[in-house]
């Protein structure tokens, strides 16, 4: 067989894959939208009214070219930045077979990080605050998910129950920090307000000529985007990478190989515990420039990033344009509500409806591969044994 | 009139005829084996006869009328009885249970236990299959495990037998009560089609062999027109090495030595009680035993998967008993395991993937925590040739290959390295015989370039045909040691099964069951 002719093969199958991969989650978002619709239509609603107004809101308007736009686009870039942080975050656990589903809470102490060391090193210029308190976030979160992974390397406790419990924990905790020692002495349930220089800056400070107008995006959302990058090396073609697909692949051969299960499981679940740490930082710094009690505010970024990180279907870069998917409808829906008076909480709906199709096709694959399986198994390759 | 005729049964999978217009006869009080290398159609067309599957064209005739199988219900009721190698029984209930699953006599709705059994009971009498109707079939062994599946087949009313592969997990002594029960069967006008790709199997017990070849019936013969060499011809298509020509070994220094091991299983029992053995440059230790008798934990705790509790292992006079599997590697030691599929590959990994598994961390493959893809992809194009990996890209991913080939994989990588120490378990299951030739033949030329071989299987002609030494294990220790030449597989068979132990007097024990240690 001639190299060329191989290559070829090769490439054409990995374009097959790909449309494979990429087709089911594209068809749950579609499914979704269109049940959405019925329910809109149920309730006596428009719905080509109602996606008008979330793709306006979302997106602008072709006639309003520029300002309406990129405003509308700052706004859901704006909003997908968390969530491809937190779904970096849920994916890199899933890696390693990991269900990280106390994200929340890692990403909550990364939060109050940020709006404590945002406070205390206010008098350092910006190029070199902003980074110690990113560092200084990631390292908060990652120090939450770290208990549970010694629990789970060491004595096999399940990661969805420690997390969850930590997240809770990291919930109060955090709500505690808030009322008492970062407390804003005039207003309740905030910390004060960050000094100006460690803001992650929106993006129209950087292409002033081009963003007429100031938008929501900060540059948060440049981090997001290279950190989505930086995680793909890492799984591809690091030896941390490596062992975290193995393990996660099949734990028993790894081990054969050498490669030690716990502590890949204690690098993966803090790895994405840094991730969600960032994701809160970015919130604060890009943001809210404070941090809120989220027991009362409660934005659950974290439980959002399962939902991209399933989306995606744990690869990095998908994490990007499922986060934009979701920071489009959390975008959109507020002019949804307000043009065609369909209630924002619509966009909950279609949002569980894709999660929930694209588990459904879990279970399809499933059964297409237990299908499979058991034809191979009668195709007289008596293999198995 | 055959009992059961077969016309031009074709079955397509995705890819492959697996069936390509099969015809096949067998009268009543017959015995055919059906032989035949893995994936050449047989179990496949005995699926068709069960109703397992569907075929793609041809037609089934049960006493010379045209029948239609669709589910194994009505293959049941035609009288059609299946043994799958798998065994497909329900361990925590009793032999009775199991046996009328899906047919329990009831009055009332209640069942009724006393008939159940006492029908059990004249089965077993009859045939000769000796079983414990009240026993649960968890407590029970293989081979009684496999009497319990073909009385189930009987209770059923079944007058055509189908046996899948039914000695592969078989004692000797086990495989020759099973043809004598297969022979009472025929002889009560039962018909019997077996399943095999062993060739001693078909001479000593088959009436007449129909030989497949990718999907197509090649040939028909009987025991007496033929031998073994001229069936593995006609299964194979060209001449086949059995036994691999080796020159004597060359036994040199001790390079693994294992003390007094003593390791747990998973109950926290002792799997191994007391284990010590050597295994010399240049040689190939063979283990032989039933599955179960403490190889798995032997293996597991010399490449440390497994924490021995007591005892010691050292590689070359290095201590290796409390080593981490990265350790271990490092320290010279090869593991190609008994299940690939579990243990051996990643199957979402790609070839090169797999291929560094094990040496992925270190030079020449990594180095500062970052994998140097271009070497490791040269590696693997050159490993996949050197070891005939049939693939067309080495970014196939393992779980798309075949056994043999994802054998040939496990065994590239782990020669690859350059090992002091090879530790084959159950290296060639379920493999066919031109790739157990290939794997054979490896494992010799590392013994000749003067590495030492651990070999443990339940394979005895493998064990036979490779070792300089045997060890044979039975319930956690090494039971009797043979030099190659003294044994044979009546004399391992013997001390497999714990005949030294039960036979209470010495005198019934074949000689030489003194251990020789190293005596070549």
């Amino acid at each position: 067989m001639s190299e060329t002719h191989e290559a070829s093969v090769i490439r054409e199958r990995m374009w097959m894959k790909a449309l494979r991969t990429a087709g089911v989650p594209l068809l749950s978002v579609v499914l979704a939208m269109a049940i959405g619709s019925i329910i809109i239509a149920a309730s006596g609603k428009d719905p080509v009214a109602a996606f008008g107004a979330l793709l306006t809101g979302a997106f602008g308007t072709p006639e309003k070219w520029a300002i309406g736009n990129f405003k509308a686009i700052g706004d859901t870039i704006s909003r997908a930045t968390p969530l491809i942080f937190a779904g970096l975050a849920v994916a890199f656990g899933f890696r390693a077979n990991l269900f990280n589903i106390g994200a929340n809470g890692q990403l909550l102490l990364g939060s109050i990080a940020a709006a404590g060391l945002g406070l205390a090193l206010a008098g350092l210029p910006s190029l070199i605050a902003v980074p110690l308190i990113l560092i200084g976030a990631a390292l908060a979160g990652a120090s939450w998910a770290f208990i549970p992974a010694i629990l789970k390397a060491k004595v096999g406790a399940h990661e969805v129950i420690t997390t969850m419990m930590f997240s809770w924990i990291g919930l109060y905790l955090t709500s505690w920090i808030i009322a008492g020692p970062l407390a804003d002495k005039t207003v309740s349930s905030q910390t004060p307000m960050l000094p100006e220089q460690v803001w992650l800056p929106t993006l129209d400070k950087f292409l002033p000529a081009l963003l007429r107008v100031p938008v929501r995006a900060h540059l948060g959302f440049v981090i997001a985007v290279a950190l989505a990058f930086l995680v793909w090396w890492i799984l591809k073609r690091t030896t941390l990478g490596y062992s975290v697909r193995a393990v996660g692949y099949n734990p028993l051969a790894a081990q054969n190989g050498g490669i030690s299960i716990g502590i890949t499981t204690v690098y993966a679940l803090c790895i994405s515990g840094a991730l969600a740490g960032l994701a809160g930082a970015s919130e604060v710094l890009g943001v809210q420039h404070r941090m809120f009690d989220e027991v009362s505010a409660g934005s659950g970024f974290g439980f959002t990033g399962i939902a991209v990180a399933l989306l995606a279907k744990n690869h990095p870069i998908a994490v990007i344009f499922a986060a934009i998917l979701f920071g489009a409808l959390s975008a959109g829906s507020s002019m949804m509500q307000l043009v065609a008076n369909v209630p924002d909480k619509i966009v909950t709906i279609i949002q569980a409806l894709i999660i929930f199709f694209v588990g459904a096709e879990t279970i399809i694959n499933w059964l297409i591969k237990r299908r499979q399986k058991l034809a191979l198994e009668q195709k007289g390759a008596t293999d198995v044994e | 009139m055959p009992v059961l005729e077969l016309r031009e049964i074709t079955k397509v999978f995705p890819g492959v005829r697996a069936n390509d217009r099969v015809s096949f006869a067998l009268e009543r009080g017959e015995i055919v084996a059906l032989l035949g290398e893995n994936g050449a159609g047989k179990s496949t067309l005995m699926n068709v006869v069960y109703g397992l599957l569907g075929p793609d064209g041809g037609e089934v005739l049960v006493d010379g009328k045209p029948v239609r199988i669709r589910t194994p219900r009505d293959a049941i009721d035609l009288g059609i009885g299946m043994v799958h190698q798998h065994f497909m029984l329900v361990e925590p209930l009793t032999v009775t249970e199991n046996i009328i699953l899906g047919h329990e006599p009831s009055r009332f709705g209640v069942i009724d236990f006393a008939t159940a059994r006492a029908k059990v009971s004249e089965l077993s009498a009859r045939y000769g299959l000796k079983v414990d109707p009240d026993a649960r079939v968890a407590d029970l062994s293989v081979g009684m495990q496999q009497r319990v599946e073909i009385l189930k087949a009987l209770y059923q009313g079944a007058r055509i037998l189908i046996l899948d592969e039914p000695t592969a997990v078989l004692t000797p002594q086990e495989v020759r009560e099973l043809f004598a029960v297969v022979r009472t069967l025929v002889a009560e006008g039962l018909s019997v089609v077996l399943i095999t790709h062993k060739l001693d199997e078909v001479m000593g017990v088959a009436d007449r062999v129909v030989v497949m070849r990718d999907g197509r019936v090649v040939g028909e013969t009987t025991p007496g027109q033929t031998d073994q060499v001229g069936l593995a011809r006609m299964m194979v298509g060209r001449d086949v090495v059995f036994r691999v020509e080796k020159a004597p070994a060359k036994p040199a220094e001790a390079v693994l030595e294992v003390r007094d091991l003593v390791v747990l299983d998973e109950r926290k029992l002792d799997a191994l009680k007391g284990v010590s053995l050597t295994v010399r440059a240049g040689e190939v230790v063979g283990i032989a035993g039933v599955d179960g008798n403490g190889q798995r934990e032997l293996v597991e705790a010399i490449v440390g998967l497994r924490r021995p509790k007591s005892g010691s292992i050292s590689l070359r006079d290095k201590d290796i008993t409390h080593a981490s599997p990265h350790a271990t590697i490092e320290a010279g030691v090869s593991h190609v395991p008994e299940d690939r599929h579990r243990r051996g590959l990643v199957l979402e990994f790609d070839l090169a993937e797999n291929l560094v598994l094990g040496d992925q961390a270190g030079p020449p493959y990594a180095s500062g925590g970052v994998m140097h893809t271009k070497v490791i992809d040269e590696t693997a194009r050159t490993r996949v040739a050197d070891y005939d990996v049939r693939t067309p890209s080495i970014r196939v991913l393992a779980g798309a290959l075949s056994g043999g080939n994802q054998q040939k994989l496990v065994l590239a990588r782990e020669l690859g390295r350059n090992p002091d120490l090879l530790i084959a378990a159950q290296p060639t299951r379920g493999l066919d015989v031109g790739a157990i030739e290939f794997v054979h033949k490896r494992i010799l030329a590392e013994r000749d370039s003067g590495k030492a071989v651990l070999l443990v299987s339940m394979e005895l002609e493998e064990i036979m045909s490779l070792s300089d030494r045997i060890l044979v294990m039975y319930e956690g220790k090494v039971a009797v040691e043979f030099s190659a030449g003294e044994a044979d597989a009546e004399r391992i068979g013997f001390f497999m099964t714990g005949g030294a132990k039960h036979s209470g007097s010495a005198a019934t024990a074949p000689k030489s069951s003194v251990a020789e240690a190293g005596a070549l």
